[in-house]
């Protein structure tokens, strides 16, 4: 646990050293990502711990945006103002997003032999 | 109101350990709805947990950067987070290669087209020009869409509501509008999710499916490239 939490720190801070020293508009987390999987790539596996940890930080993922949506406190007066066009430009380009991107994908993957079956997982 | 009672509430709502701990309480809430009701997405444990917090909040007269005082411990967790998702990512490499075009060409897509129609329809229905940039980045994770819209004009702060707003519908309705356009495949869904609605849409994919969480992971990942990349530079195409 530890141990895990040093590496992803680590991997973060390294991304975010990275993008400052090379002035890529990437950011750190991103690149601490790239970091860690190119990491797992050479050593050719996922240690045990990691695998716990990191599990354990991702079944909660959606805590962690729950202070920043607070934010939208700070925002009533603009929301309220513009609150039609806010929310059919939120609520259309997300459904928009959402079903052209996975529709595109399944198009295009659909011509290799096992798109469809995922690798034996099942599929509704 | 006792003097004792006066000490302790001056010292509750400046204290970063309130705003921390009701953010843990309001999630588990959320949470504990989200599942006494059946699972059902429009509960979305986030969308309960904001909910709780902004009335507990506006109720006891506390501001916004107060709160965020202690519950920036949580929001911080955010980084480790995202490079927490290279195990997933890792575990399903194997497929990820073997559908390197279609990812590329869906995310090139998907990515353009969630920046371009939510400006589009913000734009037709009459919105400010601050509101469009801060709408621009918004399907990307918050950290980077805050430092996009930054850069191109966008209220930052903003931004990071729109980014919430974008995952809890696609949380919520995800699911609905896949059905609809008949996306059966769980690497497509999982991916659409992932970049249409960063982080939500991944933990929402992660609820679902193992396979889609980790195609959502790297749809979260890579978008946030490309927005990185992309949005400044359309921006100076379109506005200047």
């Amino acid at each position: 646990m530890l141990g895990t939490l040093t590496l992803l720190l680590s991997c973060q801070l390294a991304g975010e050293l990275t993008a400052r020293l090379l002035h890529l508009p990437v950011p750190g987390p991103v690149l601490g990502m790239v970091l860690l999987f190119v990491g797992l790539l050479v050593r050719g596996g996922v240690p045990e711990p990691l695998q716990e940890t990191a599990g354990g930080i991702l079944r909660h993922l959606s805590l962690l945006f729950v202070p920043a949506g607070v934010g939208v406190m700070a925002h009533l007066n603009r929301l309220e103002a513009e609150a039609l066009p806010i929310a059919a430009a939120l609520l259309g380009s997300t459904l928009i997003g959402v079903a052209l991107t996975a529709w595109v994908m399944s198009i295009l993957s659909r011509r290799s032999p096992d798109a469809e079956s995922g690798n034996g997982e099942d599929v509704p | 109101m006792s003097p004792d009672f006066h000490e302790i509430w001056v010292y509750l709502s400046a204290s970063p350990l309130a705003g921390l701990t009701l953010t843990l309480v309001a999630y588990q809430a959320g949470m504990w709805v989200f599942e006494r009701f059946g699972r059902r997405p429009a509960l979305n444990p986030v969308m309960i947990a904001v909910l709780l917090i902004a009335a507990t909040l506006m109720v006891a007269g506390i501001d916004y950067r107060t709160y965020f005082d202690g519950a920036q411990f949580v929001h911080f967790l955010l980084g480790p987070a995202t490079v927490a998702l290279a195990v997933p990512l890792y575990r399903q490499f194997q497929q990820v290669r073997r559908s390197a075009v279609a990812l590329l060409v869906a995310l090139l897509t998907g990515s353009a087209a969630s920046a371009l129609s939510a400006v589009a329809i913000a734009w037709a229905l009459g919105a400010s020009e601050r509101t469009m940039l801060s709408l621009a980045p918004k399907s990307v994770t918050s950290p980077i869409a805050m430092g996009v819209s930054e850069q191109i004009g966008g209220l930052p702060s903003l931004t990071a509501v729109f980014v919430i707003l974008t995952g809890i519908i696609a949380a919520s309705f995800g699911s609905w509008v896949l059905n609809l356009v008949r996306v059966t495949d769980w690497r497509a869904r999982g991916f659409g999710l992932g970049v249409a609605a960063h982080g939500i849409g991944t933990a929402r994919a992660l609820q679902v499916n193992e396979v889609a969480g980790a195609f959502a992971g790297l749809g979260m990942g890579l978008n946030g490239l490309v927005t990185a990349i992309l949005l400044p530079v359309l921006y100076r195409l379109f506005f200047t």
